[in-house]
């Protein structure tokens, strides 16, 4: 039933023999199809600025007051690229081969190549744009390490690079914008998918200014929304970010995939009390140069410059020479939380490593690691009140990114036709862990170089509509079940905030779904979900009207989806009996303590497909094919 | 442990842009010095929807100093007194017990006010829309070494490059002139090689739809690189005046 759509042939031809058959649409053609794009991060605001440079009509709606500010914007390290501008053996294949292996080998080979191969023309189109990119004396540019390479491949633009990556994406988008080809629609939220006959047909969305509920209708729509990090509540993702799109598409027949795929990211702030509305990431570029220990005897409380170096353990060092620091993220957070639990863990409430920066800062001096990464360490000291040049940073995981997503094929389309979907929102790329710096390059390979091919092709088999959809009734009835829940929100008026069922929802996640799982503990975040769920609609209290800037009812809403979009998470981690990146069951793990696969059982991806009739999601298995790489047990020692 | 703050709060309420708006007064109890700005506010928002009464609305959403969304005007400095800082990086331990903190919006001619905090700042994209880009098509580019650029250029522009477009200038400027924002913009393109080609046509369009969105002129307050959180220099708002007297299409005055 599932049909991935991989083109057959060698790996390495596999991208431009299928470019080389997609159908297209002729110029003078596509202006008769409007498109709609829903998210302004990396991969919308591409795929946006691109589809109207080729001449399609688009639309383009966003949750924040301007485009630029999705949440792309707040990456911070970098964006890989096979350059190998470094010369130091970097090529296509090795970038493809450490992004499987850093996947746990849950990602599809063709994909993945195909990202490596467009990851060159991303480097350089960024720097047409006016990305101000470090570069060396030479004049020519600079690269940094990331987590699971031995090559320096990482791009980037101070700490600010994913900043900076928006603001060129953003700033095409704008161009095209004064162009009259792109409507943009701020503050201006998705709220459902239309389907006329089982395709894409257009969306429903809330003005979140006034209120208004309208529809928009479409030859095609897609989504890059983003991620689910945020339904641990506490998260690196920004406020707003949010399930409800995919979610949305999902009940109406697009599958969801490896929603058990989740990446807590090793080097974030750590939690310092009930009140926090957000954790904040310090970049995994600062794994180059800082060195993480924690002292070697348990519940040493000393202050870090009083424990002497024979008494501290740099345990990634000690357990993984080869890649040391550097070593990919889940394997990095699993150690931090394995040192916390016993007793370890440094700082006020014992869960905290330590990231020291004093032996770089003598070899290289205060100045130069400030120009690395003085913006971080500044970050940083507001935050926590310590100076990071003095005193080492204390940092511990914290969900960051969500691997799993909605399933697309290898033109990026989902199981509902004319639905396409991009970016950290799809599922496709990074299997069961992401690499460091390929966040960034995935949003924009999609945005850029894969979706204006592939969409093309779709069109080029649709008949433009020509007309007004909105007036059919799967937009009238859409729109009722809108106002509907709405209302239903408002007129609970119960005790809860939104927040509140939030927080208790992203509590019971992070324990029992989070870092490591267990059977167990899956079971009974199972039970406890729907008991949450009930209370929430009984006994929410949304403030105001919904015809105005309603941030309450705003959140509300998202909550709500999140309390059904976690069953499904959680029923996930649960059927899938083995260990393999960022899904860690305490179950299957080696010997010594890494995450141990299940390959005869659990090579492939997991879809899951909504019931209308409320009866258990069925899971469809797309069967992982590897023909260039051999499956082996990771190592990074 | 850590200290505890009892604040009152004066704060600006306007339900609509037609709203005449006034100061309403709160209390707020037990404020742990760790927690942001945004978080103090987050305690208070919780407690009014508890009491039944509805929240502040204020524009936020990363929270680490970097989507430009957030920033009030607090005790009479745009994102409080702290330099080179976002109001969601402002922490409480900056604050003392029982102060009483004034919180306003934005104010100004090209940021109408939404609701409470939150101001319409749309008029920033129209500005770049204008021209705050290099027409560089996608797949039309050359090889990303084929161009060498001077570090210290690249440095400069990134420099400029970093502005989060918040509008913190614009609230701080006694003319509510946004050519820090515009300035800013300018420089980040110009100093690049890739962006000289259309510098000549950029900066008049880019000037000529900052006045009309009703912004004010420049006189030299510096209250603009002050409150900016990013810390951009005022020398962007004279390489922008040097690029305006070549400027191809500059605006009639």
């Amino acid at each position: 039933m599932l049909d991935s759509k991989i083109p057959s042939g060698p790996l390495k031809e596999k991208w431009a023999n299928h470019k080389l058959h997609l159908k297209l649409v002729n110029p003078a053609n596509k202006r008769k199809y409007q498109v709609i794009v829903v998210g302004t991060g990396l991969a919308g605001s591409s795929a946006a600025a691109t589809l109207a440079e080729l001449g399609y009509r688009v639309k383009v709606f966003c949750i924040q007051d301007s485009p630029r500010r999705a949440h792309s914007i707040a990456a911070q390290g970098g964006i890989n690229a096979a350059k190998n501008y470094a010369n130091d053996g970097d090529s296509i294949d090795r970038l493809f081969y450490d992004t499987i292996k850093g996947g746990d080998f849950r990602a599809r080979e063709a994909n993945v190549y195909r990202l490596a191969e467009v990851s060159h023309a991303i480097i350089d189109h960024c720097v047409a744009q006016g990305v101000p990119f470090a570069r060396e004396y030479s004049g020519y540019l600079d690269n940094r390490s990331f987590g699971g390479a031995q090559v320096s491949r990482t791009f980037y633009a101070r700490g600010q690079t994913g900043q900076q990556l928006l603001l060129g994406a953003y700033s095409a988008l704008m161009k095209e914008v004064s162009r009259g080809n792109v409507e943009i629609h701020p503050r201006t939220e998705m709220l459902d998918l239309v389907t006329i006959d089982g395709v894409a047909k257009g969306i429903i969305t809330r003005d979140l200014i006034s209120g208004k509920v309208e529809s928009h209708a479409a030859d095609a729509v897609i989504l890059a929304t983003g991620g689910y990090s945020s339904v641990f509540y506490l998260s690196t993702n920004a406020k707003a970010c949010n399930a409800t799109a995919i979610w949305r598409a999902h009940k109406r027949g697009a599958f969801l995939a490896n929603p058990c795929f989740t990446q807590i990211h090793p080097t974030c702030i750590p939690v310092h009390g009930d009140y926090q509305s957000k954790l904040t990431l310090m970049s995994e570029g600062l794994r180059n140069d800082g060195r993480v220990w924690v002292p070697k005897n348990a519940n040493d409380k000393r202050d870090p410059s009083k424990v002497q170096i024979a008494e501290r353990d740099y345990f990634l060092e000690r357990k993984y020479p080869t890649f040391g620091n550097l070593v990919p993220r889940d394997i990095a957070s699993r150690n931090a939380k394995e040192m916390c639990d016993s007793g370890h863990g440094v700082g006020e409430t014992g869960m905290a490593v330590y990231l020291d920066f004093a032996d770089a800062i003598k070899r290289l001096g205060k100045e130069k690691i400030s120009e690395r990464y003085g913006n971080l360490f500044e970050m940083y000291e507001k935050i926590s009140g310590d100076n990071p040049y003095e005193k080492p940073m204390m940092i511990y995981p914290a969900p960051h990114y969500t691997m799993g997503g909605l399933w697309v094929d290898y033109n990026l389309m989902s199981t509902i036709p004319g639905l396409f979907v991009l970016g950290e929102a799809n599922f496709s790329d990074h299997g069961a862990n992401r690499l460091g710096a390929s966040a960034l390059m995935q949003g924009l390979a999609d945005g850029y170089f894969i979706i204006p091919y592939t969409i093309g092709d779709y069109l080029a088999q649709t008949t433009p509509a020509g007309m007004d959809l909105t007036s059919f009734p799967a937009f009238r009835e859409a729109e009722g079940q809108v106002v509907q829940k709405v209302s239903r929100l408002l007129a609970a008026k119960g005790k809860r905030t939104a927040d509140d069922f939030h927080k208790q929802l992203g509590k019971l996640l992070w324990d029992k779904c989070g870092m490591a799982r267990n059977e167990a503990g899956l079971r009974q975040a199972l039970n406890q979900i729907p008991a949450i769920r009930q209370e929430f609609w009984e006994n929410v209290n949304v403030p105001g009207s919904g015809e105005d800037l309603n941030q309450s009812l705003e959140k509300a809403g998202r909550v709500a989806d999140y309390l059904e979009f976690a069953e499904l998470f959680v029923m996930d981690a649960l059927h899938r009996n083995e260990s393999c990146g960022g899904h860690f069951r305490e179950e299957f793990q080696t010997p010594e303590g890494e995450a141990k696969r299940d390959d005869s059982k659990f090579c492939y991806v997991a879809a899951w497909q909504h019931q209308e009739s409320g009866a258990e999601p069925v899971l469809h298995k797309e069967p992982l094919k590897f023909e260039s790489v051999n499956l082996t047990q990771r190592s990074y020692k | 442990m850590d200290k505890k703050l009892n604040l009152k709060l004066m704060l600006w309420r306007q339900n609509g842009a037609k709203d005449k708006g006034k100061f309403e007064t709160y209390k707020v109890k037990d404020i742990d010095v760790s927690m942001s700005f945004l978080e103090m506010l987050d305690v208070l928002n919780e407690t009014l929807t508890r009491e039944g009464q509805e929240p502040v609305a204020f524009d936020h959403d990363c929270r680490e100093g970097i989507c430009g969304a957030c920033g009030a005007v607090v005790n009479g400095k745009a994102h409080g007194k702290l330099k080179g800082t976002t109001l969601c990086q402002l922490h409480m331990r900056h604050f003392e017990n029982n102060e009483t903190i004034v919180i306003e919006p934005w104010r100004a001619k090209g940021f109408p006010v939404i609701k409470d905090l939150v101001v319409d700042r749309s008029s920033f994209d129209r500005i770049i829309a204008a021209g705050g880009y290099i027409s560089a098509k996608t797949g039309s580019a050359p090889d990303a070494n084929a161009i060498p650029v001077a570090k210290e250029s690249v440095e400069q522009s990134m420099d400029a490059a970093a502005c989060i477009g918040c509008g913190a200038c614009v609230a701080a400027c006694p003319n509510a002139a946004a050519m820090l924002f515009v300035g800013a913009k300018i420089s980040h393109l110009v100093l690049l090689p890739q962006g000289k080609v259309e510098s000549k046509t950029r900066t008049g369009n880019m000037v000529h739809q900052m006045d009309k969105e009703g912004f004010g002129n420049c006189s030299n307050e510096y209250e603009c690189e002050a409150a900016c959180p990013k810390s951009i220099s005022v020398s962007n708002i004279a390489l922008m005046n040097r690029e305006f007297m070549f400027s191809k299409n500059p605006p009639k005055p």
